[in-house]
């Protein structure tokens, strides 16, 4: 990035904290800002970091930048827990979050720009980098629900969520066993294994094979998590169910992509495999499966995602009194919105520890592709 | 003429099992005979036991072909025969106007809109989100990793809130629905676009720097053209998750409109015919649309030069 824009813009940020103590900050009648010392303190510490961050430039600017930033966090959270502020919140409050704003996505965009030479900082800063944008974006949705007084019916603060997620982790506790453990987990394996199983039988018969693929793939775009209801019919309202829709939703990506894994050996490794004189099963345990392990791999992954999905719809259409989307459809109803923004976050850490594992497992047995060897 | 009659293989039982089309069509007719022999197979075994009771409640004698007869042609079986589905699609499409809230038609075209609106919203986005990620090194390394975590979520539990929050603020219909489809078709087109505009050699690039192209020419020019193989194969995929959207956004809504709420009704009445019959409604329309990109990326391909 352009060094003189660094420069202007964490001196812009710094002068947005200095304006903040002269502003009214707030709509009703309270202490101004400069009468808070705390915050008044940590307001001029931020200022005087931005400035200094402008004066040295570079990759100090963001060190000292992001210094400014957390100060300024800390003014502006401080200055929600006074309720006067919390709700009717005037320039003076959104000064300093507006100067915030701005230092974090300046330090944001110098470290994208930055091109460290070693390999582990370079990986160290893809980290980071997503990691401070997404804290930003917590931070921002954070201060404008209770700056706003936005109604925890519409929009919960992510604070008042996390809140809710520690304070009735035994619930979430009961509804990931239900949904995820038994409803997700149990159909996957059994949808996974079986798309490969027919996957390899079909590599084996041709005829089968081709007939199979194209319904394989129209298959895979139908809407099949429409299923649910007669699953919950056939299979009651407990996981056997849920299990019953992440099997159908899952087999037909796997098969596809097992189909076209199968195929993906060349000429010339069959050719020396025959030449090896190997059987059929030898063939397919030495070279047609791993060849195919990408692939498989691949729907895998796609399959993680979908399974979570399959999971929680088919619980809309009838539970036990458990699960994911039975409390994401119940505590809608009673517009309890935190409750379901918790749930909502323990389907996004489920669904991301799963892929990550997935992902975990790819690495480690696929080491040998292209796509990894640098 | 004479030409394509010679090309033609000889006819004769060894080479008609040779034809092109034959070689093409035969397994995949084959396979679907299969499984509608086994459809009709366990609509049998599953419905018989039903059908037995009924008899025996009623006390009336029956035979064994009673029975059989009985599960095909159960008022509400567990596994509806194929030809009970068809008839009961058929009825519900051409037995009522087609704005009746019976017809199926209607329902069809409830959710066929909230579909279409959220696969133009979502993909316009998506193809936005590619743009601006190409071109800024900054997005590139701090959203996309957010893009791909956020589909990582079971973003269809979203659905239901999402419904009701905007039902909150007043927000009915066809909006709430399209969102949830735009929301969840976005990213296939995003990152099918990031590798499209991504996709040209870096010595077509450095072509376009040496005659001194500004951004906006490299993306007329070289990179737009070699992305539309990548926007045709993502729209494929975002078209068929944008219905699925739809169809489980309406199962929140109830007893409104649209084939999700066609299900909903169908599972909460025990009506498994309705179910089905909505279910290979959702699989025409789901073909139909694919088709129709299909035939999109023809047109264009054409318009393109592309040699078929």
């Amino acid at each position: 990035m352009n060094p003189q824009r660094l420069r202007w813009g964490l001196i812009l940020a710094a002068a947005g904290m200095l304006l903040a103590p002269v502003l009214p900050l707030s709509g009703e009648a309270t202490a101004s800002l400069s009468a808070r010392p705390v915050e008044f303190a940590l307001t001029l510490g931020a200022a005087l970091l931005f400035v200094a961050g402008a004066w040295r430039g570079g990759a100090s600017a963001v060190v000292l930048g992001l210094m400014g930033v957390l100060s300024g966090v800390a003014t502006t959270l401080g200055l929600l827990r006074d309720p006067a502020i919390a709700g009717s919140a005037a320039a003076s409050f959104w000064a300093v979050v507006l100067a915030v704003w701005l230092a974090s996505a300046l330090c944001v965009m110098q470290l994208a720009t930055m091109r460290p030479r070693s390999e582990p900082a370079r990986r160290l800063l893809n980290i980071v980098i997503p990691l401070l944008f997404g804290a930003v974006v917590f931070y921002l949705w954070e201060v404008a629900i209770r700056g706003f007084g936005v109604s925890p019916v519409i929009m919960p603060a992510p604070s008042a969520a996390a809140t809710r997620f520690g304070a009735s982790l035994p619930i979430l506790g009961i509804d990931f066993v239900q949904t995820f453990v038994r409803g997700v987990l149990i159909g996957y394996v059994i949808g996974c294994s079986a798309g490969l199983l027919v996957a390899i039988v079909a590599q084996r018969f041709s005829f089968l094979g081709r007939g199979l693929l194209p319904l394989g793939n129209f298959f895979s775009a139908l809407p099949l998590v429409g299923v649910a209801p007669i699953m919950v019919m056939w299979f009651g309202f407990d996981w056997p169910s849920k299990a019953a829709v992440v099997v159908l939703v899952t087999f037909f990506p796997m098969l596809v992509n097992s189909l076209a894994g199968l195929a993906a050996s060349g000429h010339m490794e069959r050719d020396l495999m025959r030449s090896y004189g190997a059987d059929h099963r030898q063939t397919l345990l030495k070279l047609y499966l791993p060849a195919a392990l990408p692939f498989i791999f691949n729907a895998l992954k796609i399959n993680a995602t979908l399974a979570l999905i399959g999971a929680i719809v088919a619980e809309f259409f009838g539970t036990p009194t458990q699960g994911i989307g039975f409390r994401i459809s119940t505590e809608a109803g009673r517009m309890a919105i935190d409750m379901v923004w918790a749930e909502i976050a323990l389907a996004a850490i489920a669904g991301m520890a799963f892929y990550g594992l997935v992902a975990l497992a790819e690495r480690a047995t696929t080491f040998w592709h292209s796509s990894y060897r640098t | 003429m004479t030409n394509s009659a010679l090309a033609l293989p000889a006819t004769g039982a060894g080479s008609l099992r040779q034809h092109p089309l034959v070689l093409r069509y035969a397994p995949i007719a084959t396979i679907v005979l299969t499984l509608i022999a086994i459809w009709y197979v366990a609509a049998l075994l599953m419905n018989w036991s039903l059908v037995r009771d009924g008899f025996e409640r009623e006390e009336t004698p029956y035979t064994v072909s009673d029975v059989i007869a009985g599960t095909m042609s159960a008022e509400r079986p567990l596994l509806p025969a194929p030809h009970q589905v068809i008839s009961a699609f058929a009825d519900s499409v051409f037995g009522y106007a087609p704005s009746a809230p019976r017809s199926l038609v209607y329902h069809a075209v409830v959710t066929l809109s909230a579909t279409l609106l959220g696969f133009a919203l979502g993909s316009l986005f998506g193809i936005a989100l590619a743009l601006m990620i190409v071109h800024s090194d900054v997005l590139e390394k701090s959203l996309l990793p957010w893009i791909i975590c956020s589909q990582m979520v079971p973003i269809l539990a979203l659905a239901p809130i999402f419904v009701v929050v905007l039902g909150a603020l007043g927000l009915h219909g066809l909006l709430p629905k399209s969102i949830i489809s735009a929301y969840l078709c976005f990213f296939p087109v995003t990152v099918g676009m990031v590798k499209g505009f991504t996709s040209p050699d870096p010595m077509q690039l450095d072509l376009m720097r040496t005659w001194s192209a500004t951004p906006r020419q490299v993306l007329a020019k070289l990179r737009w053209p070699s992305a539309v193989p990548y926007l045709f194969a993502s729209l494929k995929v975002a078209i068929s998750i944008s219905l699925i959207g739809a169809i489980v956004a309406e199962l929140p809504t109830g007893g409104e409109a649209g084939i999700g709420a066609r299900l909903l009704a169908g599972s909460y009445y025990g009506q498994t015919i309705q179910i089905w019959a909505a279910l290979l409604a959702a699989a025409l329309l789901a073909s139909g649309l694919i088709g129709l990109v299909d035939f999109a990326e023809k047109i264009t391909g054409l318009r393109m030069g592309v040699r078929p």
